[in-house]
C-alpha cells in the first residue's frame, strides 16, 4: 500500500519536473522571439528611415524622390496589420528606383553618397537576415505550442499565439552586389 | 564586441570547419574585436593566444568513421567557466549537431547563440533517436548560418527553421598574388587532397588518366596530399605512373603556388561535400576548374559559369573534358577570368561582414550571454542552485 503510495508520488514528480522543464524551454523560446522581433523592428525602421533620408537629398531624379518618400513614410507610420504590406511595398519601391546600376553609381558620386548607399545597401541585406531568424524562432516556438502536454496543461498561460512576419524583403540586385 | 567561437573538432588535427574558425577568429581580431576560441586540444598542443582549451577530444566511433569528440562531465565544466569568463555578447557555434563542445554551449549558454552548419549529412538514425534532446538544445539559437543553398536546404529538411546562407571565406588575394613555380607549370593537372580517402575522388582522377594521357603525353598530374602513394598508382600502367608526381602535404604557400601553376585544377569528389573551399582556392589563384557535378559545387561554381562539371564518378567525362579543356588555351582564360570575378564574393572582407552584421542582428534588442542556469538540474529548478 505504502509503496503503491510512494511510487504515484513518485511519478507525480517525475511528471511535475518534466513540465516545468517544458515551461521553462518555452518562456526561453518567448524570450528569443520577443527579441528577435525587436532586431527586425530595429531593421526595418533603419531601413525606412535611411530611404526616406535618401529620398529627401535631392541625389535622386524628383519622380524616384517622391516615390520612395511615400514608400517609406507609408512603411514607418504603418499599423500592425498594415505593416507587411507596407514594408513589402517598400522593398518594391527600393527595387524601382535603384533596379539600373547608373542610377546606384549616381548616389555614390553624390557628396556623401558613399556613406548612404553603404547605409541602405547594409539595411536591405540585414532585414530578410532578421525576418528569418524571427520567423525561425516563430516556428519553433509554434512546434512546441501545438503539442499536446502545452495545450492541455495550458503551458504557454496567455502569451498570444507566434505570428510569422510575412513580407516582400527582396533586395535590390544592383545594390548588393558586390562582386564586381 | 565580445565574441565566443565554439570548435568542435581537435585544433590539433588540420580540418575545413578549423581553419575557418582560425580565419575567422583572426579576422576579427584585427577589426579589434574581443575573440576567445574554445577548442579540444592535447595540453602540450602550443596554441594562439585566442584560443583556450577544452581539454583531449575522446576518439569515438561515430557517423561511420571515428570522430575526435568532447563530451562527459569535465567537458561541461569547462564549457560553463569559459562562458562565465568569457562574458561574451555573442557565443558562435560551428556544426551544433555534432555530440561535442557545440552541443554542450548550446545546453549550457542562454542569450544570443549564432550556430553555423558546415555538413549536409543524409539524416543520420542517431539523430533521429535523439531529436527531442537535440531539439531542445538547437531551439536556443537565435540566429542559424548554413555554409550553402544545398546545405540549408538539408538543415530545414532535418531539423526545420531557417538559415541564411553565408559562405565559408578564402583569403582571395594570398592565392592571387602567390608566385608561380616554374617546376610545376607547363602541361599540369592538380590535385589537392586526402590520397587514400575515396570520397576526395583520386580513384576516378587515375582511371581518367591513361585517356588524358593517350591524348596529351606531355601531361604531368601533381598530387598533393597525405596517404599511401603506392596503392594510388596500382592501378595505373607502370609505364605511366612516371607522369603522376606525389608532392606530399604541403604548405599553405606552396599550395597557393602550385594552384597559381597548373593548367587545370580538377576536383573529382564523389561526395560528402558540402561547401568546395578547395574550389574557391583554385578560382583565386586563377587556376581553370574542373569539378564533379556535386549539388555544392555546381553552386560553388556559379551554376557552372565559372568552372566546368562533370558527371560524377564518371572518368571518361572527366577525361574528355579535362582533353578538351587542356587543348583549349582561350577557354582556360575565359574560365580564369570568370572564376577570378566570382570568388570575390567569398573573401574574407565580405564574408566576415556578413556574419558580423547577423552578431549584430541577433545582439540588438539582447542580454549577453551567460550560462544557462535553468539547465543545471534539480537543485536549480527548486531554486536552490547557488548563484
Amino acid at each position: 500500500m505504502t509503496a503503491t503510495l510512494i511510487w504515484i508520488l513518485v511519478a507525480v514528480v517525475a511528471i511535475g519536473v518534466y513540465l516545468s522543464w517544458t515551461a521553462g524551454r518555452l518562456d526561453r523560446l518567448h524570450v528569443r522571439m520577443d527579441a528577435a522581433r525587436a532586431a527586425l523592428d530595429a531593421q526595418l525602421l533603419r531601413r525606412a528611415s535611411v530611404a526616406q533620408e535618401l529620398a529627401t537629398s535631392g541625389v535622386l531624379d524628383p519622380a524616384a524622390s517622391i516615390v520612395l518618400y511615400e514608400a517609406a513614410h507609408a512603411a514607418r507610420q504603418a499599423e500592425e496589420e498594415q505593416r507587411e504590406v507596407a514594408e513589402s511595398e517598400l522593398s518594391q519601391a527600393l527595387r524601382a528606383v535603384f533596379e539600373d546600376p547608373a542610377q546606384v553609381e549616381a548616389v555614390r558620386e553624390a557628396p556623401g553618397g558613399e556613406e548612404a548607399a553603404h547605409e541602405l545597401a547594409e539595411a536591405v541585406r540585414r532585414v530578410p537576415m532578421a525576418r528569418r531568424f524571427h520567423n525561425d524562432a516563430v516556428g519553433a516556438a509554434r512546434r512546441l505550442r501545438e503539442h499536446r502536454k502545452v495545450r492541455w496543461f495550458r503551458l504557454a498561460g496567455h502569451a498570444p499565439f507566434p505570428l510569422a512576419f510575412e513580407m516582400d524583403d527582396e533586395p535590390p540586385a544592383a545594390l548588393v552586389e558586390r562582386a564586381a | 564586441m565580445r565574441i565566443g567561437i565554439v570548435c568542435p573538432y581537435s585544433w590539433d588535427v588540420p580540418g575545413g570547419v578549423q581553419f575557418h574558425i582560425r580565419d575567422l577568429a583572426e579576422y576579427f581580431l584585427r577589426l579589434g574585436h574581443d575573440v576567445s576560441v574554445l577548442a579540444p586540444a592535447d595540453d602540450d598542443t602550443p596554441l594562439p593566444p585566442y584560443v583556450v582549451s577544452a581539454g583531449r577530444a575522446v576518439p569515438v566511433p561515430y557517423n561511420g568513421s571515428v570522430a575526435r569528440l568532447n563530451f562527459g562531465f569535465l567537458s561541461a565544466a569547462r564549457v560553463r567557466r569559459w562562458l562565465h569568463e568569457g562574458a561574451f555578447d555573442v557565443v558562435h557555434i560551428h556544426e551544433p549537431t555534432s555530440p561535442s563542445l557545440g552541443l554542450l554551449t548550446c545546453w549550457a549558454a542562454s542569450g544570443p547563440i549564432v550556430a553555423t552548419f558546415h555538413t549536409s549529412n543524409p539524416r543520420s538514425r542517431a539523430m533521429i533517436a535523439a531529436y527531442a534532446i537535440l531539439q531542445a538544445a538547437l531551439e536556443k539559437i537565435s540566429a542559424r548560418i548554413a555554409v550553402s543553398e544545398y546545405a540549408r536546404r538539408t538543415l530545414v529538411e532535418h531539423l526545420g527553421g531557417d538559415a541564411v546562407v553565408i559562405p565559408n571565406g578564402v583569403d582571395v588575394d594570398f592565392f592571387a598574388s602567390a608566385e608561380p613555380k616554374a617546376e610545376w607549370q607547363g602541361d599540369t593537372i592538380g590535385f589537392i587532397g586526402r590520397i587514400d580517402e575515396p570520397r576526395k575522388g583520386l580513384p576516378v582522377l587515375m582511371k581518367a588518366l591513361p585517356t588524358i594521357l593517350a591524348a596529351r603525353p606531355r601531361t604531368r598530374l601533381l598530387v598533393a596530399g597525405r596517404g599511401d602513394e603506392e596503392a594510388a598508382v596500382e592501378d595505373l600502367p607502370k609505364e605511366l605512373r612516371a607522369r603522376v608526381e606525389f608532392l606530399g602535404m604541403i604548405s599553405d604557400e606552396d599550395k597557393a603556388r602550385l594552384l597559381r601553376s597548373v593548367d587545370l585544377y580538377v576536383a573529382p569528389n564523389t561526395g560528402g561535400e558540402s561547401f568546395g573551399i578547395i574550389l574557391v582556392e583554385a578560382m583565386s589563384a586563377g587556376a581553370p576548374v574542373l569539378a564533379s557535378d556535386l549539388d555544392a559545387f555546381v553552386q560553388v561554381l556559379d551554376q557552372g559559369a565559372a568552372g566546368e562539371v562533370f558527371a560524377n564518378e564518371d572518368a571518361d567525362a572527366l577525361a574528355d573534358a579535362a582533353v578538351r579543356l587542356l587543348a583549349d588555351p582561350a577557354r582556360r582564360t575565359e574560365l580564369r577570368d570568370r572564376g577570378s570575378a566570382h570568388v570575390r564574393r567569398f573573401d574574407w572582407s565580405t564574408v566576415g561582414a556578413d556574419i558580423l552584421s547577423v552578431y549584430e542582428t541577433v545582439t540588438a534588442g539582447a542580454a549577453a550571454v551567460a550560462a544557462d542556469e535553468r539547465t543545471t538540474g534539480l537543485r536549480a529548478r527548486f531554486g536552490l542552485a547557488r548563484d
